[in-house]
């Protein structure tokens, strides 16, 4: 890691049904009850703590058949909360949610409005989406990232006043994960735009002085 | 002996009677007379089931339990495992044998919730009945066997999470063919545990001053969502099955200590609140699902 740029991040998979069969019971299937989520989250921050540095983790629900609010709060709301309020997470981790189907949903809105906490999900058309209880501004701000997938630190003060965006909606999405800002360049990254460089990289890439290194780990159990 | 005669129909409603009667019974040799029981659901088997435990903790000697073994009620208790869940509750004169295996037309037998993994029991077991039942007798969409599993889970953590005893949940369809014209899914939880109020005194009690009471406590949970936890993230479960139960046009009524509340309905009028009931220990959620409009309602 340097200053010029070469920053490293890396990409964990976490597939929550994986993970809820090799560390609470193999005979459960669903991603419910309290002390369940409270297990698979631990495992999940566990996994985080391996990383030696930076990353981004998808945590993929699309094997998961049942989620109730209390699961979706252990799970969902406190891995966030972890991560945005510091405390058992590190703070230089990324979550981005996978596989989310329609019933997952409203457990996971619930859980989001009660803590006034964002998640960045993949959405059905394949980009991504912001949930939870999102203001006008932020929202159109977050979008705009989105879609621009990345915006580089020099340009960013006049692009967010060209589309009359705010930064201090910025410094919200980004105190709350839901949006990179590289440590060194100051350049803002889409979510989804990370995991797609790291999709696309082989392991041993070693990056480019344009974007985040990004390494692929696979941590599914 | 003393005789406690169980209410000819013994639902949500005629439990009622019987629990105001055994608050008030002198606990000695009793016996509960059902032999003029003709219709029970899931609240009175499992009101049944608390009446029983709760006698023999305030030291009833010996509690009998007499049913018609001749009446269908009799053989439904059986595949409904009440007989079973009576165990070590009631001296039964001869029940019937159950049938073994499942009863295919039981959406879920009287269960057991003293731990966590008896919820994930519970939802695995209940997948594969409840889709057909709710697609095939309620008309419920096929995403709603989620939801379903949704409300089992959050209604029996309810027991685990704030009653500080075991407790059972049961679930039934019928036809509800006077009230309604249509079917109707019971769900009934129960348990002798410390109720609302009970569990919400050491955290919220103080600033009701001396308005606290059983029905102050049950609007602190199911209006506001209040628990005994600091936990923010507490208190959704009841909130979020009272949204489900609102969508699919059902009713919810929950009873502890000596008031109840409900979310009601235009075809199943529980008073928004009520107080001065006997005074019953733990909490009895009965929660009542009816057959999808066929006109396009719910």
């Amino acid at each position: 890691m340097s200053d010029s740029g070469d920053f490293q991040l890396d990409a964990f998979a976490v597939d929550v049904r994986a993970l809820l069969s090799t560390t609470v019971a193999s005979l459960y299937s669903h991603l419910i009850t309290r002390p369940t989520g409270r297990a698979v989250r631990m495992a999940i921050e566990s996994q985080i703590e391996e990383i030696p540095g930076p990353a981004i983790s998808m945590v993929d629900f699309s094997s998961v058949a049942v989620l109730d609010y209390s699961c979706a709060d252990e799970v969902v709301a406190k891995l966030l909360l972890g991560l945005r309020d510091g405390g058992s997470v590190r703070s230089d981790v990324y979550v981005y949610f996978r596989g989310l189907q329609s019933f997952h949903r409203e457990p996971i809105e619930a859980v989001l409005e009660r803590h006034a906490l964002y998640a960045v999900v993949e959405a059905d058309s394949g980009g991504a989406e912001l949930m939870g209880p999102v203001s006008e501004p932020v929202g159109s701000l977050w979008t705009a990232v989105e879609e621009a997938g990345q915006v580089p630190g020099p340009r960013l003060e006049g692009w967010l006043r060209g589309r009359g965006l705010r930064s201090a909606d910025l410094e919200r999405l980004v105190a709350s994960r839901s949006l990179f800002r590289h440590p060194f360049r100051g350049d803002i990254y889409a979510l989804s735009e990370l995991s797609g460089l790291l999709a696309a990289r082989p392991e041993d890439s070693s990056g480019s002085q344009d974007s985040p290194e990004p390494n692929g780990r696979d941590h599914t159990s | 002996m003393k005789v406690l005669e169980v209410p000819s129909s013994l639902d949500y409603r005629g439990i009622e009677e019987l629990m105001a009667k055994a608050v008030t019974v002198e606990p000695d040799k009793l016996l509960l007379d059902g032999r003029h029981t003709r219709f029970v659901d899931p609240a009175g088997m499992i009101g049944l089931l608390g009446v029983g435990r709760f006698l023999q903790s305030r030291g009833a000697e010996r509690v009998r339990l007499q049913m018609d073994p001749a009446s269908e009620v009799s053989g439904y208790l059986a595949r409904m495992g009440f007989y079973q869940a009576a165990s070590g509750i009631f001296e039964v004169d001869a029940p019937p044998e159950r049938a073994r295996g499942r009863s295919s037309d039981v959406l879920l037998e009287i269960t057991p919730i003293a731990e966590n993994q008896d919820v994930h029991a519970l939802v695995e077991h209940v997948q594969e009945r409840a889709g057909s039942i709710l697609s095939r007798t309620l008309h419920y969409p096929p995403s709603a066997v989620v939801q379903f599993s949704v409300i089992l889970s959050e209604v029996c953590q309810n027991i685990l999470e704030h009653a500080g005893a075991p407790g059972w949940v049961a679930a039934q369809t019928y036809q509800w063919s006077r009230r309604l014209g249509r079917q109707v899914l019971v769900i009934a939880v129960g348990d002798l545990g410390r109720g609302f109020r009970g569990s919400l005194e050491s955290e919220h009690a103080g600033r009701f001053g001396a308005r606290w009471s059983d029905s102050t406590a049950l609007e602190a949970a199911f209006i506001h969502g209040l628990t005994r936890f600091p936990d923010q993230g507490r208190g959704q479960g009841i909130q979020q099955i009272r949204k489900q139960v609102r969508r699919w046009g059902g009713v919810i009524a929950v009873r502890s200590g000596s008031a109840r509340i409900a979310d009601t309905s235009e075809w199943e009028e529980f008073p928004p609140l009520e107080d001065g009931l006997a005074d019953f220990p733990g909490a009895w959620i009965t929660i009542l699902l009816p057959e999808a409009d066929p006109e396009g309602g719910k």
